[in-house]
């Protein structure tokens, strides 16, 4: 109980009685700051609102184009003194024929189309004819008929990729004014193109080999796929999580609930806040010294990238899986400390299950950052330029691979507008598997979460 | 008050709890001071006193709560049945099988009310199979008069219950471990007057199996439910008597000033 003085005056400081309808000076300033500050916030919110829009908007422009891609369907006569000058179907033999003669079919079953249909362009040389087909749909004829030799001698129609710049016609990147100054491509070109287009023998459609197939060469974006880097992104994912998810949790536990708290533990506790901050790149010159130089692991691969991203994504999941075990009401411990459990039962019975949402959050959001890191990669050689895809694994984990953020770097470096468009596509689906990350993370919480 | 009611004879109970010269300091702060007191079995002990007087303290190292806090160091002789908890060889878990808990806030594990009072016999093995411990939980559920309300409903969550089930819910899962003593720190300052009351009943009922120690703010409470209480002042304990003794002719002034409402 407290003694209040009494010798006090009674009204010090007490404001004048005025009406409440009425409101005063002061209560108008405050309102007035209180509905600048919501001002305020809403504009913040828009202005990020804004730049989300505009980032999708341009992504989606420039990058849907990647996922359709424009085809030439035409029948094509395999002749048999070409492909298999020998006779007898031996697909050991017709090896021995050069992707080189299939494009001379290609480009002979082009020039009879162009002659049946009787169509007559001016100025449309041979080389325009041969440069319509891809580099590619020489190579992709070749495979088919070594995997299927009855189809010699036979007329297939079969959709051969055209040229990235005949594809770009159909997608505004190629105009006929900009074909009459460009070398790789010509104003007949053009003009044969919209032909064929009319008559049904040119479409753009849905293009799943931009998904399946790996990379290409500079001179045949058409041909560029995400195939190896997809690949090369998961198998580093699954490292990341076998790796960091038991490590991290384990580490967070340990510290969290077990560690005595001394001097060890506040540094043990301060460097891991602290490599939360270091930059990426670092990760990736410790990755070049650690595991390719002092241990002698490939380079490429996608072993070294996870174990690199592993090290990067292990602060994040720490931090966020120690946040997690904080938030558990201590009163949770008590409980099952006051009915005897042991520390280990406590954690593992009770306290582990009730923080399990924030660390699987903290898990998929390190993940999905590590999902997105490039600078690491490129320091221990994944922007190589792979073609063969990964072995399943865990042979996988030891071959050469790509990445996806890797893999858009290394489009956007490349002179031809066509693998800008690759890029921008590889970024769709470099931001389809980070929202599919965040709803799994959105519905791991709903799961697992409980009230208490 | 029904200090005149009290039927239970507390005067040939063997000594369950035997303290002696207990310090207990957080870090620098001395937050107990040279207490000792014998605690008898099947009885209910009221530990009252001001906030902060150090009596939640005390009773927190009845089954060593106070070693989850780093720096809680205690000292002084604590014997359980004349063995010593604090001895090197005591495993704090075996003590608090033995010393259940009962806490402030009613804490039932986000589980359903089957396994909120089955895991205590469960980490214990106290059964053998389904049947024996479907018995225990019964038991214990009866035993903090729960059952009825809860029998049809014992999949669903305990954290679903009201405050005062929830509370019964938790003297439930102490009492499932079979323990000799419960402590309860203030079990009812959450409650309503209600389920006040029900707590307060089943304290009167549980003392004929256990030995009850209760800290309290409510000198009424310490009234109603104990038989013996002690009254903490500063970390110190300034007197320990027969409850009806401290109540009505109190030896110490500031027990007196205390219970007439002078100081506190």
């Amino acid at each position: 109980m407290t003694d209040v003085p009494s010798d006090l005056p009674k009204r010090v400081g007490a404001p004048a009685r005025k009406s409440l309808l009425t409101p005063d000076t002061r209560t108008k300033r405050r309102n007035a700051a209180e509905s600048r500050f919501k001002v305020y916030g809403i504009l913040a919110i828009l202005v990020a609102l804004l730049a989300l829009v505009f980032l999708l908007f341009t992504i989606i422009r420039d990058g849907s184009g990647a996922f359709r891609q424009t085809f030439i369907s035409i029948p094509v006569t395999i002749e048999a003194s070409v492909v298999d000058p020998k006779g007898n179907r031996d697909p050991a033999e017709m090896a021995g024929t050069l992707t080189m003669s299939y494009g001379a079919l290609l480009e002979q079953s082009l020039t009879n189309w162009v002659e049946q249909n009787d169509i007559r362009i001016e100025g449309l040389t041979e080389a325009d004819l041969a440069s319509f087909f891809s580099a590619q749909a020489r190579a992709d004829l070749r495979n088919r008929v070594l995997a299927n030799p009855e189809l010699v001698g036979q007329t297939v129609e079969t959709p051969a990729l055209a040229a990235s710049r005949i594809d770009g016609m159909f997608k505004g990147r190629v105009t006929r004014e900009s074909a009459a100054i460009d070398n790789r491509t010509s104003v007949a070109q053009y003009d044969l193109a919209e032909a064929m287009r009319d008559r049904g023998a040119l479409a753009t459609r849905f293009n799943w080999d931009f998904i399946t197939r790996p990379d290409a060469s500079d001179n045949r974006p058409e041909a560029a796929g995400l195939g190896v880097a997809i690949l090369g992104s998961a198998y580093m994912m699954l490292i990341v999580l076998v790796l960091a998810l038991p490590i991290g949790v384990a580490t967070s536990i340990y510290l969290e609930e077990f560690a005595p708290k001394n001097r060890l533990t506040d540094l043990i506790e301060i460097n891991i806040s602290n490599l939360a901050a270091v930059p990426s790149i670092v990760f990736g010159i410790l990755g070049l010294a650690a595991f390719i130089n002092f241990m002698g692991l490939p380079r490429s691969a996608p072993i070294v990238g996870g174990l690199v991203l592993t090290l990067m994504t292990l602060p994040t999941i720490i931090i966020s899986t120690r946040a997690a075990l904080k938030a558990v009401p201590p009163s949770i411990r008590d409980a099952a400390l006051g009915v005897g459990a042991s520390k280990m039962q406590t954690v593992f019975h009770h306290v582990l299950p009730l923080a399990m949402p924030g660390i699987l959050t903290g898990t998929i959001i390190g993940l999905a950052q590590a999902l997105g890191e490039t600078a690491p990669l490129l320091l221990i050689g994944m922007v190589a330029f792979v073609t063969t895809y990964p072995a399943a694994p865990p042979e996988g984990f030891f071959d050469a691979a790509s990445a996806l953020p890797v893999q858009v770097y290394n489009w956007t470096q490349r002179a031809d507008s066509a693998f800008f468009e690759r890029a921008s596509g590889a970024i769709i689906v470099l931001l389809a598997f980070l929202f599919a990350m965040n709803v799994l993370a959105i519905v791991l919480r709903r799961r697992f979460e409980r009230r208490w | 008050m029904r200090l005149s009611e009290r039927s239970v004879d507390t005067q040939g109970q063997p000594i369950k709890f035997s303290c002696r010269d207990v310090q207990v300091y957080y870090g620098d702060k001395h937050a107990i001071k040279d207490v000792s007191v014998e605690l008898q079995d099947k009885t209910v002990t009221a530990f009252i006193g001001p906030s902060g007087c150090g009596k939640s303290t005390f009773l927190r190292c009845l089954n060593r709560m106070n070693d989850t806090i780093d720096i809680a160091r205690v000292e002084g002789a604590m014997l359980l049945d004349g063995e010593d908890i604090y001895d090197r060889r005591v495993d704090p878990v075996q003590l608090r099988a033995r010393v259940g808990m009962v806490f402030q806030k009613p804490n039932p594990f986000p589980k359903s009310i089957y396994d909120n009072v089955a895991y205590g016999p469960r980490i214990h093995g106290l059964s053998r199979n389904k049947a024996e411990l479907d018995e225990i939980v019964e038991k214990a559920l009866r035993g903090a008069a729960l059952w009825n309300e809860v029998k049809d409903r014992l999949g669903e969550s305990g954290t679903g219950l009201s405050g005062g089930q929830q509370q019964r819910l938790c003297i439930a899962r102490a009492v499932a471990t079979s323990p000799e003593v419960l402590l309860m720190d203030e079990p009812c300052s959450a409650l309503d007057p209600i389920a006040t009351a029900q707590v307060e009943e089943l304290i009167d009922q549980l003392c004929q199996d256990y030995s009850v120690v209760i800290v309290t703010h409510s000198m009424q409470q310490a009234a109603r439910v104990s038989q013996k209480t002690a009254f903490f002042h500063l970390g110190n304990l300034v007197e320990y008597a027969d409850t009806d003794d401290i109540f009505t002719r109190p030896r110490d002034p500031r027990t007196e000033s205390y219970i007439s409402g002078r100081i506190g």
